[in-house]
């Protein structure tokens, strides 16, 4: 369950970054993304997927969430 | 080497690898790359920021030294205590030439050296009361320091004291921050964990403690310099460009700073990050909590200035554009006259470059000013991010070589044989006299400033009198010599 940061780039695209492990990849697709909820299972532009349980309402970035590993 | 493809460069690489044992050659391959401009992710091409192999000569600190050496040491009106036995502080004292201005020893305290120097009898029995002890003596003969700060070295995690505790107690009784940093030297694989771990300190410590209290009046051209840790002056160098664009800045981090100064970074509109890998977490983390965004910038060599110089007026209105502009071209004439009268005297020459942080891409630009080429780069304590950003400073085909060993340095500067080398002090002696060119980059081998315009000047001053030194054509001795033998 690591600690992830998420934060927008400069071209406007959502980072993942986790500081521990080195990892900062954009942020490809997210299963719930719409005004009021943002999350579910998160797939990066590497191929990992990463899941949280959708946040209510949608946050505003940068932010750190616990991420856990998808499947 | 200029010509080559990656080919001789990746021949180079394995036949240095060629004396290790299998594991070890696997384990290194992995470090070293020929560079390759079309790789977007250096993960792809080289690792870094792993545990270096026991056995080899790496020339990699610790966790203490990134946080008491880089991160906190140059703030100047704190007290850091080098938690534990004497030598950690004694023999880093003062080595990084963090530059600051105030009366040493009254209301600043760059140069001393603070230590709670460990016996037996406290690790046996625990030093905490005598950490007590130390602040309050501090207090006593130090009135106008501004807090304290713990830096543990290794036997402080070993024994298992609770210098959070002493801290807390201490802030209540003198009503100053102290701060206790768990910068263990054991932790981490480099001095990088240490960069982290201080600037999470300050983060849980500092930050926040100015929250809610708005009688600082701030202004649109707030900005804080972060990451500039003033070595030989760089901090006032590259302030006077920025104030002259008539930004204000409010905070330097560190070199030269003060608590209060980090106290106020959350009140800034923009942070410039000069040295990413140190502190990144801190820039990342103001942004998050306080909005602040970020960017990096690169005050080494006119063309990176100039660029850097137009993208941080970007991020404000007309007026700072139009002031950049005029920076630029105030100072035009005396960055041209520079390279007018080094360029010829430096053309063609080959660089090989093996430092920490953010050097082994930003001085790139600056070198290239000057006509010269860098041939190969590389970290001490890097992560992926900073070879993403290497990867596109560097041309194709140049080495790329991540914790270099002692031993594969020597034999790739034999083999490519560059004009000049620019590393630390460990490495300065075995290529001078092995006839090549050196420079201390780590300490801009006590000259400097080198960022800035002012900064440019200096350093391709410092270029020349070092690759042109004619101390190079005496190495052989006289009757040696191919036309002394022949006239004999």
């Amino acid at each position: 369950m690591p600690n992830v940061m998420i934060r927008t780039n400069d071209a406007g695209d959502l980072l993942f970054y986790v500081a521990k492990k080195d990892l900062e990849e954009t942020v490809t697709a997210v299963e719930v993304d719409t005004k009021s909820a943002w999350g579910g299972t998160v797939e990066l532009a590497d191929g990992s997927k990463w899941y949280i349980d959708p946040v209510h309402p949608r946050p505003e970035f940068p932010i750190t969430l616990r991420f856990r590993r998808g499947d | 080497m200029a010509a080559s493809t990656r080919e001789p460069i990746q021949d180079l690489i394995q036949e240095v690898l060629e004396v290790y044992p299998d594991k070890a050659r696997k384990d290194r391959a992995k470090h070293l790359t020929a560079n390759d401009q079309s790789i977007e992710q250096s993960k792809q091409c080289i690792t870094s920021n792993r545990k270096s192999l026991p056995g080899v000569m790496t020339v990699r600190g610790c966790a203490y030294a990134g946080s008491k050496g880089v991160v906190w040491g140059p703030i100047k009106d704190m007290i850091h205590i080098s938690h534990g036995p004497v030598g950690c502080g004694q023999y880093s004292r003062a080595g990084r030439r963090n530059y600051y201005v105030g009366m040493t020893g009254v209301n600043t305290f760059g140069t001393m050296n603070f230590t709670s120097d460990f016996q037996e009898k406290d690790i046996v029995f625990g030093g905490d009361k005598k950490l007590d002890k130390i602040v309050t003596e501090i207090e006593q003969l130090f009135p106008l320091s501004k807090g304290v700060t713990i830096q543990s070295e290794c036997p402080i995690g070993l024994i298992g004291d609770d210098i959070e505790a002493v801290a807390k107690k201490k802030a209540k009784e003198l009503g100053k921050p102290v701060v206790p940093v768990r910068c263990e030297g054991f932790r981490g694989v480099s001095q990088s964990l240490g960069h982290h771990i201080a600037n999470d300190a300050i983060r849980d410590w500092v930050i926040g403690n100015r929250d809610g209290d708005d009688s600082f009046a701030t202004t649109p051209y707030d900005v804080a310099i972060i990451g500039d840790y003033n070595i030989g002056g760089d901090a006032w160098a590259s302030r006077i460009l920025l104030e002259e664009m008539g930004l204000r800045v409010v905070a330097q981090w560190s070199g030269d700073g003060s608590l209060s100064e980090i106290e106020l970074t959350p009140k800034v509109k923009l942070n410039l990050i000069h040295c990413y890998r140190s502190m990144n977490y801190l820039s990342r983390h103001l942004e998050e909590k306080y909005g602040i965004p970020w960017i990096e910038y690169n005050f080494f060599g006119p063309t990176k200035i100039a660029e850097s110089l137009r993208r941080i007026a970007a991020c404000f209105d007309e007026t700072i554009r139009v002031n950049a502009e005029q920076v630029i071209a105030k100072y035009r004439s005396q960055y041209e006259a520079v390279i007018e009268k080094y360029l010829p005297r430096l053309e063609g020459k080959k660089v090989m470059l093996y430092v920490g942080g953010l050097r082994p891409r930003h001085v790139v630009g600056a070198y290239e000013d000057l006509g010269m080429e860098v041939v190969g780069t590389g970290y001490e304590f890097a992560h992926n991010d900073d070879y993403d950003r290497t990867i596109k400073e560097m041309g194709n085909a140049t080495l790329l070589y991540d914790d270099l060993t002692a031993y594969e340095f020597e034999v790739f500067a034999d083999k490519i044989r560059p004009d000049l080398i620019g590393s630390g002090i460990k490495e300065k002696y075995i290529f001078q006299k092995m006839g090549i060119p050196f420079r201390q980059m780590h300490s801009w081998d006590y000259s400097g400033p080198y960022h800035g315009y002012d900064g440019f000047a200096i350093f391709a001053r410092d270029m020349d009198m070092t690759i042109n030194n004619p101390c190079w054509q005496e190495l052989q001795a006289p009757w040696l010599r191919a036309d002394k033998a022949a006239g004999a």
